[in-house]
């Protein structure tokens, strides 16, 4: 990221970010809320919750802002109906992709999928669900992955690989078969590479990953630190943030 | 206010834990300015055989399961004018729907054949067939209004019913929560 200037209209306000940052981090900054669920400070960004999808003025197609970075003289709209629907649909995909039971589920109170559909207004899902046979793999002495709850946004994947520096997880197949798998598809237990850090538990933001022994909406996550580790980090190598 | 300008409300229970019927309950010392302006006409609170007809509201908890929720449901969509779906089982399926993606047959092995010791055997006969899913009321019959929430809050539940009986659409966006 160079330190050059840009200046652009977010939601009818004046704003100003360096060249090379992503919308979504400058509307941060700026105090301007746009839902994300696969984006997490910190992490480098992939853009597959599609939540954080904004409007810039001259191009008909809607922009992930966590993959797009600020151009001078761009306006940006945050908020519509048309991306409040599209928003809507998204959390609907996410929540009839996998069997998410919010009222028995560890993450319950604690989870960002859940908030979110709250905050956007989903009461209820129009879509068929899928309702797809899901493993749970508790071969992991201290940790649990539920496919169940699994949303895909990859932050456990990218904790361990960028911060932790293991690169346990990663994702196998594609579309709906698509699966959280550890060291090439070793159940979690087995694992040779997972140092059992615990990092990809904190950042999960549904109830995919967890603590052995929590129980129903007993999975609140310390998140606070991993900024921290971040930032630790980048100091140790240089690389910039 | 007479009888005749109260609302008729009921309320029916399939496919849940009738918890959201306890949350109803809990709106306490609520409830008798609720029955001024309600006839309680239909539910498990009261003692009413039939569904009637011509109801104005009707709160359903729980999913549709069995035939017998089926069957339920299109009666009470028929006699009444608002329906509510109150509650996740009745909104997502929830709890109930947890068995969807094994089917009913492995389930009803696991309940009745394998974890028993005594007279193991599938009940058949007395009790209604079950779906081979269990789907939110909204995949048999349209919904009017939906109140997510495992259960939904006291609180919640008196602003639907207050909003409903004064004319006014329930604000359930941005309140209401899944869980």
């Amino acid at each position: 990221m160079s330190d050059e200037v840009r200046t652009l209209v977010i939601d009818g306000r004046d704003v100003a970010g360096a060249s090379g940052q992503s919308i979504l981090s400058v509307a941060e900054e700026s105090g301007v809320f746009i839902p994300a669920l696969c984006h997490l400070a910190g992490l480098s960004e992939v853009g597959s919750c599609r939540l954080c999808m904004v409007e810039v003025e001259g191009t008909a197609r809607l922009v992930a802002s966590c993959v797009t970075a600020v151009e001078e003289g761009m306006k940006v709209t945050t908020t519509s109906e048309r991306l409040l629907a599209y928003r809507r649909r998204a959390i609907e995909l996410l929540f009839m992709e996998r069997n998410h039971v919010c009222s028995v589920c560890v993450a319950d109170n604690h989870c960002e999928l859940q908030e979110l559909a709250k905050t956007l207004g989903v009461t209820h899902f129009e879509l068929p669900p899928l309702h797809p046979a899901c493993d749970v793999d508790a071969t992991h002495e201290r940790f649990v992955l539920d496919h169940n709850r699994c949303i895909l946004c990859a932050r456990c994947v990218r904790v361990c690989d960028e911060i932790e520096g293991a690169h346990t997880w990663d994702i196998r197949g594609r579309g709906t078969g698509a699966r959280l798998i550890s060291d090439l598809g070793k159940p979690w237990g087995e694992s040779t590479t997972c140092t059992s850090c615990g990092k990809c538990v904190q950042v999960c933001p549904t109830g995919a990953l967890y603590e052995k022994g929590r129980s129903v909406a007993e999975g609140k996550r310390h998140r606070p630190y991993v900024p921290f580790l971040v930032a630790t980090n980048a100091l140790g190598t240089g690389r910039q943030l | 206010m007479t009888a005749e300008h109260k609302a008729r409300v009921a309320t029916t229970w399939l496919d849940g834990c009738s918890g959201c019927h306890m949350s109803l309950l809990d709106m306490d010392e609520r409830l008798l300015e609720v029955a001024e302006r309600v006839e309680l006409v239909y539910g498990c609170l009261v003692d009413a055989k039939e569904f009637p007809e011509d109801v104005d509201v009707t709160l359903v908890e729980g999913a549709v399961s069995s035939e017998e929720d089926l069957r339920k449901i299109r009666e009470v969509r028929a006699r009444t004018r608002v329906l509510v779906s109150l509650g996740d089982c009745a909104v997502t399926a929830n709890v109930p729907g947890m068995r969807n993606p094994f089917g009913p047959g492995p389930v009803l092995e696991r309940a009745y054949l394998e974890n028993v010791t005594l007279n193991a055997q599938i009940p058949h006969g007395a009790v209604p067939a079950l779906l081979a899913e269990s789907l939110p009321v909204h995949a048999y019959v349209p919904v009017d209004v939906f109140v997510p929430g495992c259960p939904p809050s006291a609180d919640l539940i008196f602003s639907v019913i207050m909003d409903l009986v004064e004319g006014r659409l329930p604000q359930v966006q941005g309140t209401a929560r899944f869980g």
